[in-house]
């Protein structure tokens, strides 16, 4: 049985060796050798744009705190509704990540621009105009639009798995609808706020196509940085070095992370 | 015990997708009782549990808690508390979190909320377990744990909903007599619900025998065995031989082919009854001592008695004795006058009688778009007749080779066959009896086949009303 196992497991191996293992190696042997000289300098100029840094946080951290504050809700009412209703709204909420990303990312230009599709509707109904495009909003909306369905999915998947009895026995024990919410239906689904989050965290964190296309080249996050360390610099070494940094500081805020989940997975993983 | 009326329920009524789940349910329970629900599964004692939880609002009917109505009060502010069928453990907390979990809610103080749980840890004898994770209990543990987050609050009604039914055999019946005695100790009213009738009749003060969203029967345990309304609480609780009889007169019933004395009155003369005698009332005798005679078909040793079965007049009796016998052999059967049971039966007719609809001069239509070819039977198109199907003439198929499908109510052995009783919904509301020699499951779907050419016609009887649709 393991023998059979292992062998199935082999092509999965290679996969991973061979677009896992090998670019992280390339990413860190451009990280420290700059043209076969070694050298650190790489790692230590990032904080140079420790601006750009901060930013990308920033943003990321909005994006995902305003996600995770429309998805719980969402999420949670979903999994209490009857089986043909939820597969029906999680069509729809499903449906956007069946396109394109930079797609979606064009449109919400035309509807953002000063002279786009919002505006235009506003001064035809003789109201104000707003200034939408290349602002941090306009990032963190295109953020949050892009990365939503990330963090329902695994928040949705969690809640389905709390037993009706459960939230029932809650109830029978004196508890408001505060106290399932706070004290059963929180703790339970923790498991599911973590991966939403570094679902949703991750990928806005190192996005650059979002801050370019609604951020218009006034905002610009690390992400950008290291894309034009490849594209236009030709810099690898100090590309690779940032994507390194940026990675071990992903990194560190998962392990913050998932030492909450394990506490919570300690209990629902019955 | 004279105690006051704790939970009364008035003419509850629950429907779901348009089917009656509870009919018109009517029950009064006693402060510091422990009543049972009883029934099979599907006869709406759990959902009657549920009703006094909270946890489903009645389509109509009044639930009164000490005298006051509750009907739209939410779980969380009535003065009960629920064991969950499968305990409904939080997982996420500890044993101690669990059980404090009601206490917490309700803001008691710190060392309050500890000495009711430690207390109750106590109770439930499982101290020292306070920091345990709920999925490194057993089931009998986890068990108790549910048991005491309920207890825990000071319900004033504890409602269980098939506690035990996850546990094996020794530890339910270990469970059963603490569950008693924590009542009688609590005084608390409990409201349990089971499917087993030995775990109702060993715990309960009072039994409610629940069908297909009817009450039954309410009684204690000694009541619903010894005096059973029906055939269907009879063959519920404990074995019985349950026959057809016909009520001569007063104290004087025949059944299994002999007359014979009894001790029940107040029938019609010749009124068609169901007769129940416990197997373990019947003593094996020599033939000459008895007037019911008949030949051992089967001996089989249980421990503490033999069931052996007789076939007496083409009926077969059931007899549990501590004596054996052989197979093949000749006895008597022997009964007290005060060990037959009699009851009213549960389809008043001993045949079905349904109107009919003459379609043309060879066709006549019946039920729900059922048909049939009877060429000359002399009756005007259009007009309506009566027809007789004897329960002998209707088959049960499976629903592909079927005329027609209904709803299987209840199937009770009857010595020699086993005496359905059906329901059909359209055109009207009605029941159909049959005998057959199939076992079926009862509360399904089964598929009927009608014998066509034994089914008589005849002309309605006037005013007769619309034969065949009263219940019961």
């Amino acid at each position: 049985m393991l023998k059979l196992s292992r062998r199935f497991l082999l092509p999965y191996g290679i996969w991973m060796i061979l677009f896992t293992v090998v670019p992280l190696g390339m990413v860190a042997y451009f990280a420290f050798f700059d043209q076969g000289q070694f050298t650190t300098a790489g790692i230590t100029r990032i904080f140079s744009f420790m601006p750009n840094l901060l930013l990308s946080f920033k943003l990321a951290l909005i994006a995902t705190v305003v996600s995770l504050l429309l998805a719980y809700p969402f999420a949670y009412i979903l999994s209490r509704k009857p089986e043909r209703s939820r597969i029906t709204y999680m069509m729809l909420m499903m449906l956007p990540m069946w396109m394109s990303f930079l797609l979606k990312t064009y449109a919400w230009m035309t509807l953002l621009e000063d002279t786009g599709i919002i505006n235009n509707l506003l001064s035809a109904l003789h109201l104000p105009t707003f200034h939408m495009i290349n602002t941090e909003g306009a990032v963190i909306l295109g953020m949050i639009y892009d990365f939503l369905p990330f963090m329902i999915m695994p928040l949705y998947t969690v809640m389905i798995k709390i037993d009706r009895s459960v939230i029932e026995a809650a109830q029978d024990l004196g508890a408001n609808s505060a106290h399932i919410l706070f004290r059963v239906v929180m703790p339970l689904s923790l498991p599911g706020i973590v991966s939403g989050v570094t679902m949703v965290f991750v990928p806005a964190v190192s996005t650059f196509y979002i801050s370019q296309k609604l951020g218009g080249g006034k905002i610009t996050l690390i992400g950008d940085i290291i894309e034009s360390q490849f594209k236009q610099v030709y810099n690898f070494n100090f590309g690779s070095a940032m994507s390194l940094t940026l990675m071990i500081l992903i990194f560190i805020v998962m392990g913050i992370m998932n030492h909450f989940d394990n506490e919570a997975i300690e209990g629902t993983l019955v | 015990m004279e105690n006051k009326t704790i939970i009364q329920l008035k003419d509850i009524v629950v429907r779901f997708d348009g089917e009656t789940i509870l009919d018109r349910i009517n029950l009064s329970i006693k402060d510091k009782e422990f009543v049972t629900f009883l029934g099979p599964s599907g006869c709406g004692k759990t959902t009657t549990l549920r009703i006094i939880g909270g946890f489903l609002y009645p389509d109509s009917g009044d639930l009164l808690f000490n005298g006051k109505k509750i009907n739209d009060v939410p779980p969380h502010l009535r003065e009960v508390n629920t064991v969950f069928q499968k305990y409904a453990l939080f997982p996420h907390l500890n044993v101690y979190d669990n059980i404090a979990f009601g206490l917490k809610v309700k803001h008691l103080p710190k060392d309050e909320i500890h000495d009711r749980v430690m207390t109750m840890l106590k109770t439930v004898n499982l101290e020292g377990f306070e920091k345990r994770r709920i999925h490194q209990l057993s089931g009998g543990q986890q068990q108790r744990i549910a048991i005491a987050r309920a207890l825990v609050n000071y319900p004033k009604v504890l409602l269980l909903d098939e506690p035990l039914g996850a546990l094996d055999l020794k530890l339910r019946k270990e469970m059963q007599i603490e569950l008693k005695n924590m009542q009688q100790k609590l005084e608390t009213t409990f409201i349990y619900v089971t499917h087993d009738q030995e775990e109702a009749l060993t715990m309960s003060d009072t039994i409610v025998v629940m069908n297909e969203g009817e009450v039954q029967q309410i009684g204690t345990p000694q009541d619903i065995y010894n005096e059973p309304q029906n055939a269907f609480v009879a063959d519920f609780i404990g074995e019985s031989n349950i026959m057809n009889g016909v009520m001569h007169k007063d104290f004087w019933v025949e059944f299994g082919g002999q007359k014979q004395a009894c001790v029940d009155k107040g029938f019609k003369p010749m009124q068609p009854v169901d007769v129940v005698v416990r197997p373990e009332d019947i003593d094996l005798v020599k033939p000459e001592e008895a007037d019911l005679k008949g030949e051992v078909l089967s001996v089989v040793f249980k421990g503490v008695h033999y069931e052996i079965t007789v076939a007496c007049n083409g009926l077969e009796w059931i007899i549990h004795t501590t004596n054996a016998a052989r197979v093949g052999e000749q006895v008597g059967l022997r009964f007290d006058p005060d060990d037959i049971h009699i009851m009213n039966k549960l389809f008043t007719r001993t045949t079905n009688l349904l109107t009919g609809t003459v379609v043309d001069e060879d066709t006549i239509s019946f039920l729900q778009d059922l048909e049939m070819k009877r060429p000359g039977h002399g009756f005007a198109p259009g007009s309506s007749v009566q027809l007789t199907i004897s329960p002998v003439d209707i088959q049960l198929v499976s629903e592909d080779h079927s005329d027609m499908v209904a709803y299987l109510e209840t199937l009770i052995y009857k010595g020699a066959y086993n005496e359905v009783l059906l329901y059909v919904e359209k055109p009207e509301p009605m029941q159909l009896l049959v005998h057959t020699q199939n076992d079926e499951q009862v509360g399904t779907d089964v598929g009927l086949k009608f014998n066509f050419d034994q089914i008589k016609i005849e002309a309605l009887p006037t005013a007769a009303g619309i034969p065949g649709t009263e219940k019961k």
